[in-house]
């Protein structure tokens, strides 16, 4: 398979991930020094979205097949710190910097 | 069908909370809205996810539950439980476990693929290693990096001279590996798996090892820009679009953050993943001169100096947030404005131990955010101050960036609090800062010292201020 039968099927794909890309950039190039954390911690939590994976994971194997089962589940639990405990911390310390208005 | 369409729609909704989370998390009247944002599109992309038709497996959902609640509730508390000053290594840790997350699922994708008797396509295995890969730098780097912000690891004793050869090694011989293990398709082997797997956790602790100090909050958001780029290659595995997109989303947006805050330090990316800073001290401890005499200032001397100046500037720095004195240093503030002083912070873009760290503990403690000044303006208001106080920074006021081009740290931008009139060094001991570089800050005309914790200096100074 040649590469431009590559970019052909999979344009769309490539459209996405492109203006991800540049999405990603442009929002944070002109942030304020006070925010980085709070961003960086925020960003952090939406990186817990890997999480859909072991979803998925656990949701197509079989009732019976309890290594997947339990790893899937194991990879739950540690996406789900990543998610919730991100979330609320960054909230935490945003709330501070409200307060002083 | 219809079931189907709706919760693509929902997946798209989730997508672009996100977008507009991150956006709003970029501004401060915005930020908290953005933050609740990207949480809601968070709640859409799992919510469709338990619904999404699917065509083989028998669904599980207790199995699903039980991580929920467990993973969820055990965040929310680790949260909220934490100090402000121990946010840095939390924040750390956290990203871990996102890495852990791609890593159990490449893993385990791996081993149904043996177990099942399913062919992996060249394209999909190649997805798969590199998701381990990226995920499981992610995972060991950040625990070390909570390890090192934690204190329960010493910089020093996880890195060597020629720690760069034994990192390069290690990541030839896993590039080997993979092309190894598409190239033959040897795959079916477990052991296969768990070697490649094993390699790629010591990388990841190998790979942060040299990197300490001043270099910490760089490394943070490097990890962190890894695991958003894991969860977007494990997007491809399963096929999802969000987790693609908000993997990307927090790839590019990590890694520009990185690249923002090695420019504050003039200073590439390779450099610091090299770790001339945190690590090699060859000159650098050797500057103390022994005909060199820092100065000591008393308590009450320095109380009446800063109740009757003009202006004085606040320099934080680590020490700040070890001693927990954010709050005491805005008492002090507090009573020095009362007399008409005109009291603001001075932030160096790498004070601390993670991007902003300052700003954060300085919030906690109420201190409104327009005293808070920037690297330029700082400097402009440093000059004309009759005080800087520097309350547990080092590096990051060291004049030696500018004019010692021996200096591990030559050609940083530092505040250039020597430029006010007087200068006050909060410090524990004369030992060199966190880096190991001596500061030939502490030797100059107008700099005097304060011995101590920064937080029972502080105290003393409030009391010996009131009293006046």
């Amino acid at each position: 398979m040649g590469l431009l039968e590559f970019i052909q099927e999979n344009l769309l794909a490539i459209y996405v991930l492109a203006f991800a890309i540049i999405l990603g950039f442009e929002i944070i190039s002109k942030v304020p020094t006070v925010l980085h954390t709070p961003l960086m911690s925020g960003a952090n939590a939406i990186s817990g979205i890997v999480i859909i994976g072991a979803i998925l994971l656990i949701r197509s194997s079989a009732p019976d097949d309890y290594p997947a089962l339990i790893l899937g589940a194991v990879g739950i639990i540690l996406g789900m710190l990543n998610v919730i405990g991100g979330f609320a911390v960054t909230d935490r310390m945003l709330e501070m910097f409200k307060k002083k208005k | 069908m219809e079931l189907k369409i709706l919760l693509d729609i929902g997946y798209f909704i989730g997508a672009v909370l996100f977008i507009f989370g991150l956006r709003q998390l970029s501004s401060p009247d915005t930020a908290r809205k953005g933050n609740l944002l990207a949480g809601l599109g968070m709640a859409f992309a799992i919510v469709c996810t338990l619904f999404y038709p699917l065509e083989t497996g028998s669904n599980n959902y207790l199995w699903i539950l039980g991580g929920l609640l467990v993973g969820g509730t055990v965040g929310w508390i680790m949260a909220k439980k934490v100090a402000m000053t121990d946010m840095p290594q939390l924040v750390s840790l956290f990203n871990g476990f996102g890495g852990a997350c791609a890593v159990v699922l490449g893993g385990t994708e791996f081993r149904n693929a043996i177990v099942h008797e399913t062919a992996l396509s060249n394209t999909g295995l190649f997805i798969l290693l590199i998701t381990i890969f990226i995920g499981g730098i992610a995972f060991t780097g950040s625990l070390l990096a909570y390890g090192k912000l934690q204190g329960l690891v010493n910089d020093k004793k996880v890195t060597f001279n020629g720690h760069t050869y034994l990192n390069l090694i290690l990541l030839v011989a896993i590039i080997a590996l993979l092309v190894f293990l598409i190239a033959t398709g040897a795959v079916d082997q477990i052991w296969v798996w768990v070697i490649f797997v094993a390699i790629i956790l010591i990388y990841g602790f190998s790979f942060v090892a040299p990197i300490g100090g001043a270099d910490m909050p760089v490394v943070i958001s490097l990890l962190n820009s890894f695991s958003g780029l894991s969860a977007a290659a494990a997007g491809l595995l399963y096929n999802n679009q969000i987790m693609l997109i908000g993997g990307i989303l927090v790839g590019a947006s990590g890694t520009i953050l990185t690249l923002m805050m090695c420019k504050a330090m003039n200073r590439s990316l390779m450099n610091v993943i090299i770790g001339g800073f945190g690590s090699s001290n060859t000159s650098a401890a050797k500057g103390a001169v022994g005909d060199q005499v820092a100065i000591e200032v008393s308590i009450n001397d320095a109380a009446i100096q800063l109740y009757y100046a003009k202006s004085v500037v606040f320099v934080p720095g680590y020490g700040l947030a070890v001693a927990q004195a954010q709050k005491t240093c805005k008492e002090l503030d507090d009573l020095l404005e009362a007399n008409g002083v005109e009291v603001s912070y001075a932030i160096h873009p790498v004070a601390g131990r993670m991007p902003g760290h300052m700003n954060v503990l300085l919030a906690e403690a109420d201190v409104p955010y327009p005293k808070l000044l920037d690297l330029d303006d700082a400097n402009a208001k440093i000059k004309e101050a009759d005080v800087s106080i520097i309350v547990g920074a080092n590096d990051v006021v060291n004049p030696a960036a500018l004019d010692d081009p021996s200096s591990p740290i030559y050609g940083m931008p530092v505040l250039e609090v020597w430029k006010s009139k007087n200068v006050f060094v909060m410090k524990r001991s004369m030992n060199p800062g966190y880096a190991g570089i001596q500061n030939p800050l502490f030797f100059l005309d107008n700099t005097r010292m304060l011995f101590g914790d920064a937080k029972d200096t502080l105290k003393k100074l409030v009391t010996e201020v009131k009293s006046l």
